[in-house]
């Protein structure tokens, strides 16, 4: 089992650094979705099958799908000249400090968890089903609510006012 | 979706319809008399050529694909030297059967004339004549008009008046 | 030993029965349209097979120079892969399945969503107009359809009360699941059509406005793959339809469970031709308003009334 965690992790990670490092817009977004599998896989390793089957699923299968969407449809080409500009050391010294305090933290933070040790038994979707309807009850509906309320937007947004003249004679 | 599954059940009832498809090689259609098909050169009761070489079917061809050069033999009798058709121009519009005064051009009910090699659809008079008299058996042109070329006299044909002999004209 | 049979097994009994379907699509379309369709090589035209697969194999695979070559030559893959995973979790016979998998609906429906990438990839890297506006429709179209495909199989779900495809056969024991669950058929059928973009709903190859849509550009085993690709997506979605609807290798004994399984699966394999005979294609908003505005509020509410019921049985 570790040799497999070991290798889903290599994945996960190198296809994470193409990601952000690649400069094809599509091509970042293909290595994310493999680093998306990656981590599903993982998520197995850990008796998780029904967050792996999610994962890929929601993440991989219909997220991601839009995301490629929505690139596809603006064009995004190979833009070097701003890329470069935001790539001056003045733009990212400050971030990257600050991220590599952050890393310290998470660093010290790590040493003092106990490791996980992963169930042998699986964690089935019953049992997920069940802690969410009852001890994660808030949460669900707090989601439910947000996902009303995008919706609803998007009803708002899409619908179009039913046109009265011929398209020909409208002034604009 | 009442409608649709009418159409699914109408469309699967063609299991039981009579096939409309003629399986070529095997059943050939009915091609009727007439049919413009190959072209081919007649030969008269004597199964002599009965093409004169006027070059009215190469005239009336309208995608030219019909050569042919005109001689004579002893007896003053025309024919073609060579006559050409290239089939693979042809567009079977029988004009040259219709231009033709001796019956002689004729389209024939016959559509098979796939080749392998292009050249071979250019055919020849060795491959155009017919040792028949196609639609118009004991027609003879030279026995209806036309000059002296052993067939019959002056003025000797079927529907031929006596020539005028313009030394016997009296009151 | 006996693992790696089945494994052959399932290899070769689906991916025959997708190179098999040239012959029977062509053969049935002719019988629905009073023609005889190829007859011609080998006994009933069954050579046809042989002599298409050979044609695609010898025919130039050509990669466009303005296509972007990664994705083009990964595209077809993706669509074979995601396919022959899901028939691993497919339960041929009582015994004749690659691996029972306790997420088996789930890792379906996984492997169809991301079957969509196929499309959207090839379409996107064809660099091609048509193409392109063939790969936005397949991601819309998937998309949607994926949506409730997953809510009409809860049902069955819950009333199996598992995800595995083996519990899901022999819970039906008593009776086949497409009587209780009929919404639930007629949504997860048109939801199937939808996913493998067959016709009707070919609407991101639509031939006659796209010219072939998302494989456009492709030619030679590139395209044999997304050709074969279709019809095991059909072979599929017929294997499911008998697997979750209609009790799978369940049957009267005088047969091998192995033989009811495959002639279910044959039987809607044959109703998906019978639908590319006899129907039009909708418009590309009347697919979406089919989607949005009937079939998702029929699943939800298949969703709560099965829910129900079942609670209240209990």
């Amino acid at each position: 089992m570790n040799v497999f965690f070991y290798i889903a992790a290599v994945v996960a990670i190198i296809s994470t650094i193409m990601a952000i490092s690649g400069r094809n817009a599509i091509h970042s977004l293909l290595y994310l979705i493999l680093s998306l599998l990656a981590i599903s896989v993982i998520f197995y390793l850990l008796s998780a099958p029904f967050i792996a089957a999610l994962e890929v699923i929601i993440y991989a299968g219909a997220i991601m799908v839009l995301f490629i969407f929505v690139t596809m449809m603006l064009n995004i080409g190979l833009e070097r000249e701003t890329e470069k500009k935001w790539l001056k050391p003045c733009m990212w010294i400050v971030p990257s400090l600050l991220a590599a305090v952050l890393l310290v933290n998470l660093i010290l933070a790590l040493k003092n968890v106990k490791s996980i040790q992963p169930d042998e038994e699986a964690i089935l979707p019953k049992q997920v089903g069940i802690s969410l309807f009852s001890t994660y009850l808030l949460g669900v509906e707090i989601a439910a609510i947000l996902l009303m309320a995008g919706v609803i937007g998007a009803y708002h947004l899409g619908s179009q006012k039913k046109k009265v003249k011929h398209r020909f004679l409208e002034i604009n | 979706m009442i409608s649709i599954l009418r159409s699914m059940w109408l469309v699967f009832l063609h299991v039981f319809h009579k096939r409309e498809t003629v399986e070529y090689p095997e059943v050939k259609p009915y091609l009727a008399p007439r049919y413009r098909g190959r072209i081919v050169l007649t030969r008269d009761a004597e199964m002599k050529e009965r093409c004169v070489a006027c070059y009215l079917c190469a005239a009336a061809c309208p995608v030219d694909c019909i050569s042919l050069q005109a001689t004579e033999d002893a007896d003053g009798r025309r024919f073609p030297e060579f006559f050409r058709i290239n089939f693979s121009r042809c567009i079977f519009c029988g004009f040259c059967e219709e231009a033709c005064p001796t019956y002689a051009i004729q389209l024939i009910p016959d559509f098979e004339l796939a080749e392998y090699n292009r050249q071979n659809m250019v055919y020849e008079k060795e491959h155009l004549l017919i040792s028949g008299e196609g639609k118009y058996p004991g027609y003879n042109f030279y026995k209806n008009a036309g000059v002296n070329v052993g067939v019959k006299g002056k003025g000797e044909g079927d529907n031929e008046e006596k020539p005028v002999d313009v030394k016997e004209l009296l009151p | 030993m006996k693992y790696v049979f089945i494994i052959a097994g399932v290899l070769i009994i689906t991916l025959s029965i997708a190179a098999g379907l040239i012959w029977v699509e062509r053969r049935l379309l002719s019988v629905w349209q009073d023609r005889l369709g190829p007859n011609r090589v080998g006994p009933f035209g069954l050579g046809q097979v042989v002599a298409d697969t050979i044609k695609l194999f010898f025919k130039e695979d050509w990669v466009p120079s303005f296509s972007d070559r990664p994705v083009f030559i990964l595209a077809p893959g993706i669509l074979l892969i995601t396919i022959l995973l899901t028939f691993a979790v497919v339960p041929f016979g009582p015994n004749f399945y690659v691996f029972d998998s306790n997420i088996g609906v789930l890792f379906f429906l996984g492997n169809s969503s991301l079957g969509v990438y196929s499309i959207v990839l090839g379409g996107w890297a064809s660099n091609n107009k048509y193409s392109l506006i063939g790969a936005m429709r397949a991601s819309a179209q998937m998309l949607t359809y994926e949506v409730f495909m997953g809510l009409s199989l809860m049902g069955v779900v819950m009333m199996a009360d598992s995800f595995s495809f083996c519990k899901i056969v022999e819970a039906q024991k008593d009776g086949w699941f497409f009587i209780p669950q009929f919404i639930g058929f007629i949504v997860f059928f048109i939801a199937g059509i939808a996913e493998t973009h067959r016709l009707p709903f070919d609407i991101p190859e639509a031939e006659g406005e796209l010219i072939a849509g998302y494989h456009s550009e492709y030619s030679g085993m590139k395209f044999g793959m997304f050709f074969v690709g279709e019809y095991l997506g059909i072979t599929l979605i017929s294997a499911l339809i008998s697997t979750l609807f209609f009790g799978g290798w369940l049957g009267p004994s005088f047969l091998p469970p192995v033989f009811w399984f495959l002639f279910k699966t044959f039987f809607f394999i044959c109703v998906f031709i019978l639908l590319r005979a006899s129907l039009p294609r909708p418009r590309y908003d009347q697919l979406m308003e089919l989607g949005w505005k009937i079939l998702l509020p029929l699943s939800l509410l298949n969703l709560l009334i099965t829910g129900a019921i079942l609670i209240f049985l209990k």
